[in-house]
């Protein structure tokens, strides 16, 4: 039980401090899971980052798996909730109030000011990953090319991430076939 | 644009209230396909080009207000969306259609991680998965921040507040209550000269462009 409420707790927390999105919180969350609560390791917490990326619709569904580890299919339903639902509860209430702030300078100054905010904490996400990801010439070098490549023109995310999945799997292989000893 | 009751008032007030299950479907089928993020850009392509359920004006203020609250753009745009359209059954329906495949594939694919966790093949992939994720995220960041980074002010502001984050690991709360606050003074009413609704006319187009040219390609 004191796991689902810290579970619970960590989660609303991080939801609540997702300005700018998830990637923006992702610093944070590894952070609070891995360092302070120990709930996963950051090997683990990367490769759950990894399947987010794998799977459809939002990739920070990933947080679903480190409720499920820690307590099962209801410590996924508690995460899910309190990752989510503040969230949700706070746009409606924005969009409902929204309108009354229309001509408001402030709605102006807020927008301008956070977005640069915004911007350097997804820079922190980008490299919380970096971190965990990039050990190695060869993962320099998928990072490198899909920022490259996408530089040049746009491709569709799902397919980059799988190539960079197979090239990581399969390069000591291929490295062994093209330079046997 | 909508009325605090916006179930009692639709948008379109020619136009039949949307059903329920439509709504759910739409996002639904959204949510399946947008595989590797850029869900905001599906969205876009069903609810203004497919449904004509908004125009791009309401699309940009959904996005502006999902952009500036915390949470995903993604979500933070269902709950509008479906909000504008049937009220809170409607954000509902938008919301649990958005996330309910990929919560059924990631629950799948983390059945199978956990069993094969320590699985050598499994972990490689995992790890170059992470490695293009990293590509991926620059080339999103600079891409948002494109006006952001070439303008001294902003730049200042990107730079102590990944400092703060990554070299200090400053606690979440307080970036963004510090760094958060000093930065909207900075932007306070009347503080530049350039006219705001000037400004606010550069940061619709520059959501604009964003999102067309996601899906353009």
């Amino acid at each position: 039980m004191p796991k689902l409420f810290n579970l619970a707790w960590v989660f609303m927390l991080l939801a609540v401090l997702a300005v700018g999105g998830g990637t923006a919180v992702l610093p944070e969350m590894e952070h609070l899971t891995v360092d302070k609560y120990q709930w996963i390791t950051s090997g683990q917490f990367r490769d759950v980052y990894s399947l987010g990326q794998v799977a459809p619709g939002p990739n920070m569904l990933m947080v679903l798996l480190i409720g499920h580890r820690m307590a099962g299919a209801v410590g996924a339903l508690v995460v899910g909730l309190a990752f989510f639902l503040p969230d949700c509860i706070l746009t409606l209430l924005a969009n409902r109030l929204w309108v009354h702030f229309k001509g408001s300078p402030w709605r102006a100054a807020v927008q301008h000011g956070m977005a640069p905010v915004a911007i350097g904490l997804m820079l922190s996400g980008t490299y919380a990953i970096a971190r965990l990801s990039i050990f190695n010439l060869t993962s320099l070098l998928i990072a490198a090319s899909i920022f490259a490549l996408l530089l040049w023109r746009h491709i569709n995310p799902a397919l980059l991430v799988l190539a960079g999945g197979l090239t990581y799997l399969l390069a000591p292989h291929l490295l062994q076939h093209l330079f046997p000893h | 644009m909508n009325d605090a009751d916006a179930a009692a008032a639709p948008q379109s007030a020619a136009r039949a209230p949307v059903g329920l299950g439509t709504i759910f479907r739409t996002f639904l089928t959204a949510g399946a396909i947008s595989f590797g993020g850029g869900v905001v850009a599906y969205l876009r392509e069903y609810a203004v080009n497919e449904t004509q359920w908004l125009d791009d004006d309401d699309f940009l203020d959904a996005l502006e207000i999902s952009q500036t609250l915390p949470g995903l753009n993604a979500i933070n745009m269902s709950v509008i969306i479906g909000d504008n359209l049937r009220g809170i059954p409607g954000a509902i329906a938008a919301v649990l259609g958005l996330v309910l495949p990929g919560v059924i594939v990631i629950m799948g694919l983390g059945a199978a991680w956990q069993e094969e966790s320590h699985n050598p093949q499994v972990r490689a992939f995992l790890i170059g998965v992470a490695a293009a994720a990293v590509g991926l995220l620059t080339t999103v960041t600079l891409q948002l921040g494109r006006k952001q980074f070439v303008k001294p002010l902003d730049l200042g502001i990107i730079v102590v507040t990944f400092i703060a984050v990554s070299v200090l690991k400053a606690p979440l709360y307080l970036v963004l209550l510090v760094i958060g606050t000093a930065a909207i003074l900075l932007y306070r009413p009347g503080a530049t000269h350039q006219g705001l609704e000037e400004r606010a006319r550069h940061l619709r187009e520059r959501l604009l462009h964003r999102h067309y040219t996601h899906l353009r390609h």
